[in-house]
């Protein structure tokens, strides 16, 4: 199908490409939605809602449903999400050593709530249960960096690291 | 091939990962080089050795010396010292927590010497990269074996003589469900495996796919062989980006060297396996739900039966089995089912994996037979509780499990005595709590996590885990009543009666458990608006010492609901009916004068026992609920 995104532009968006990529690479096969979704997902940072609509004529899955598999996983966003994610353990081992309180820090220091994205785009804070990370706890993640034996007083300095 | 002096394996497991063990691993590979000793010495990638807390790791073979938190800066130093002068790095070594002395072999350490470790014997001894090392530690031989020497009806009655039971949550017998998934009719068949670990508190299943990950795979291969499939998926969370590179390495790895595809060893035997990464849903656990994950579609649960073995992805047979379950089939194979069956108890053969976490000086991975005390675990494994604190609870199987006292510290760990007490082995997570946790919280927290995970499809579940939590968040914020606690109860059980699948069943547990052990911290969240333990947020008092009081007023500014009074020169002191516990005082004063604790019981400690009976509503509503200061 033909890219919607830049109608006037005639050279393809590069996203679009290597979604179309993904079509390919997915073409017949069984089960693909959620493969799908999770590479359209890597390649945009979220799943805008023309994407979405692309997935579903391609996939041949009524949007309805793939609006559905989207809301069921917490993976899937389907609003834009900072360059930083910030994920707060707050499984287990994380809540019996603080990990609430180093959530609490981290709201504050940004001035956004769970799931919310500051202004600047800059990041974006969760919270999830548990990285198995025990043994470091209380834990957070920022991208793919874990950051372990944490202090409220630490968390400064640890955003600090990331633009 | 050279003659190496040393081997150093240095952990690449999560939890070191996180504590900077890729520097360590760097730095002691240019060291290495630039001090010359690249022909004498190998340094190796291992996978995890459990033992998280003291991370990053690293074992330096032949002397076996476990040198732990290790920093790139202390890398020059074990290179010149250790490996050039054979002289140990001391104050890198472990320090036991009893003696406080320095422990220098890894095999003296309490935490790995009271250990069984079969399914995590390659973690940490092997780079789990590279696929030669594994099958040096006779790896895949026990497909060679099946394949060729066995019928599959042979290598399911060496299953069920071992009597393994899943390593998931259920305890199923491992050989039945084999052999139910062989007698099912219809073709293609499947085997997945699931790998979507999502108890918080637990993660042996992603220490096994990081540290050997072939196990599985080989696993796999047999259990396919053995139910005639052809085609396995391993279900595993997107959260686990080391587990997931390392069976991808591991796929294509076995694929080269035609250990999984075409004719495997030769015979007619064909099986290949293919990764599916869960979207982060705890429900996905769930076999009937993790099976409609894979198919694209929105992780719901299905009534049961038809079970997955006769029904199951894309409405064929197919075989369920976890990561622990499938690690220790190579091994059974091996040997025999009558090895196994010798190592555990009457009904729960083999070992287990703990994930031991919490208040307990060694938090990490534990591999120990069945049927070890609890005891044993938390005292010897564990090494005991830090701050010399009092041991309160365990918490084992996670949201679904329940708790264990001190008056079960001798229960053997194993499937059918957990059960016995209103626990459950589940997946192995295992909490420690110490007098500082508060039950009520504790139940509260693991209700909050099943209301957030229940994916919604029926009623009980759905809304009971809710209704559940509103309560359970009441009791810990003051306000709960005497009725509270018998509405817990009843709906406690509605829940695990009628809910559809496991989740729900289970998500009552902690509740219950809490309730029937620590009943008394209940009622004194209740009647008394006391939390014992200084957990619970409302119920914490906030006291000014007057002696520390320098009167600089900074509290007194800094408090958004004016509860601080006092004038200058004056000690200040805190109003109790105005102020909301926020804390900022306390963080924001200087000469730490501000102190938080749970305050003082109300109306009087110790609760007379017609009203741990009855419900006596009037005297449970004390009107003036937060003054817990005087």
């Amino acid at each position: 199908m033909s890219c919607q995104c830049a109608p006037e532009n005639r050279t393809p968006d590069p996203k679009q490409v290597k979604l179309g990529e993904v079509f390919a690479k997915y073409k017949g096969v069984k089960g693909a939605l959620i493969p799908v979704l999770q590479e359209a997902q890597d390649i945009y940072g979220y799943l805008p809602a023309d994407v979405l609509r692309q997935i579903s004529l391609e996939l041949k899955i009524p949007l309805s449903k793939v609006y559905g598999v989207v809301t069921f996983y917490a993976q899937f966003h389907l609003e834009p999400r900072g360059r930083n994610i910030i994920k707060v353990c707050l499984g287990t081992a994380c809540h019996v050593r603080g990990g609430a309180k180093i959530f609490e820090t981290i709201q504050k220091e940004l001035g956004v709530a769970d799931g919310e994205t500051t202004e600047d785009l800059r990041f974006t804070l969760e919270s999830i249960a548990c990285i198995g990370a025990c043994g470091l706890a209380p834990v957070i993640m920022v991208n793919d960096d874990t950051h372990g034996r944490l202090t409220p007083d630490k968390v400064k300095a640890i955003l600090a690291q990331y633009e | 091939m050279p003659q190496y002096r040393h081997h150093i394996l240095v952990c690449q497991g999560t939890g070191c990962l996180s504590s900077g063990s890729t520097g360590v691993l760097n730095s002691l590979t240019s060291e290495v080089r630039s001090q010359g000793l690249k022909q004498q010495v190998r340094v190796v990638k291992s996978g995890c050795f459990g033992f998280c807390m003291q991370g990053p790791v690293m074992i330096v073979y032949p002397e076996g010396v476990f040198y732990t938190q290790v920093q790139p800066d202390d890398v020059p130093e074990i290179v010149s010292s250790h490996l050039k002068q054979g002289k140990v790095v001391e104050r890198l070594l472990f320090k036991d927590p009893e003696t406080h002395k320095p422990v220098q072999e890894f095999d003296d350490i309490l935490f790995f010497k009271r250990q069984k470790r079969l399914v995590l014997k390659n973690c940490g001894a092997i780079n789990p990269e590279n696929i030669e090392e594994y099958i040096a530690q006779d790896g895949y031989f026990a497909l060679a074996k099946a394949v060729t020497e066995m019928t599959p009806e042979q290598v399911i009655e060496e299953v069920k003589k071992s009597g393994l039971r899943g390593r998931g949550g259920g305890g199923f017998p491992t050989g039945r469900k084999w052999e139910f998934a062989k007698g099912a009719e219809g073709e293609p068949k499947y085997v997945i495996c699931n790998a979507d670990e999502g108890d918080p508190g637990a993660f042996m299943d992603r220490s096994i796919l990081e540290g050997d990950p072939h196990a599985v795979l080989e696993a796999m291969c047999i259990a396919g062989y053995a139910i005639g499939s052809h085609q396995g998926y391993v279900y595993v969370r997107a959260e686990y980006p080391v587990a997931v590179s390392r069976l991808e390495i591991a796929i294509s790895q076995a694929r080269e060297k035609g250990l999984l595809g075409e004719r495997l060893f030769g015979t007619d035997f064909f099986f290949d396996i293919d990764i599916r990464l869960g979207a982060g849903a705890f429900v996905c656990g769930e076999e009937t739900s993790l099976i409609r994950s894979i198919q694209g579609l929105r992780g719901e649960p299905r009534p049961r039966p038809p079970f997955p073995a006769k029904e199951g992805l894309w409405g064929r047979p197919t075989l369920i089995n976890n990561v622990e379950t499938l690690a220790n089939i190579p091994q059974i194979i091996r040997h025999d089912g009558d090895w196994f069956a010798s190592i555990g108890t009457e009904r729960s053969k083999g070992t287990k994996v703990f994930a031991l976490a919490g208040k307990i000086h060694n938090t990490g991975l534990i591999e120990v037979p069945m049927g070890t005390s609890l005891r044993e675990v938390i005292y010897n494994l564990g090494g005991g509780i830090p701050k010399g604190k009092k041991f309160k609870a365990a918490q084992t199987g996670g949201p679904s499990g329940g708790c264990l006292t001190e008056e079960h510290l001798d229960i053997a760990l194993e499937y059918d005595s957990l059960l016995a007490v209103g626990s459950m082995m589940g997946s192995g997570g295992m909490i420690i709590m110490d007098e500082d946790s508060c039950m009520v919280d504790v139940a509260r927290f693991y209700l909050e996590f099943t209301r957030d995970e229940s994916c919604g499809k029926c009623t009980p579940c759905r809304i009971g885990t809710k209704r559940m939590l509103e309560i359970l968040t009441r009791i810990t914020e003051g306000k709960g009543t005497e009725k509270d606690l018998n509405d817990l109860e009843n709906l406690a059980q509605v829940v695990r009666e009628n809910s559809l699948c496991g989740l729900g069943v289970s998500a009552p547990n902690p509740v219950l458990s809490t309730l029937r052990y620590f009943r008394q911290e209940y009622e004194a969240h209740i009647h008394d608006k006391y939390c014992p333990a200084g957990v619970c947020q409302k119920l914490l008092a906030y006291e000014i010492d007057p002696e520390r009081c320098k009167a600089c007023g900074l509290c007194r500014r800094e408090c958004p609901t004016g509860a601080i009074k006092g004038a200058p020169k004056q000690p200040h002191h805190i109003e109790a009916e105005a102020c909301a516990k926020c804390g900022v005082c306390l963080s924001k004063c200087p000469f730490k004068a501000i102190s938080r604790g749970p305050g003082s019981r109300r109306p009087e400690p110790g609760l007379p026992a017609e009203v741990a009976a009855g419900g006596d509503e009037a005297r449970v509503h004390p009107d003036s609920g937060s003054s817990l200061v005087h």
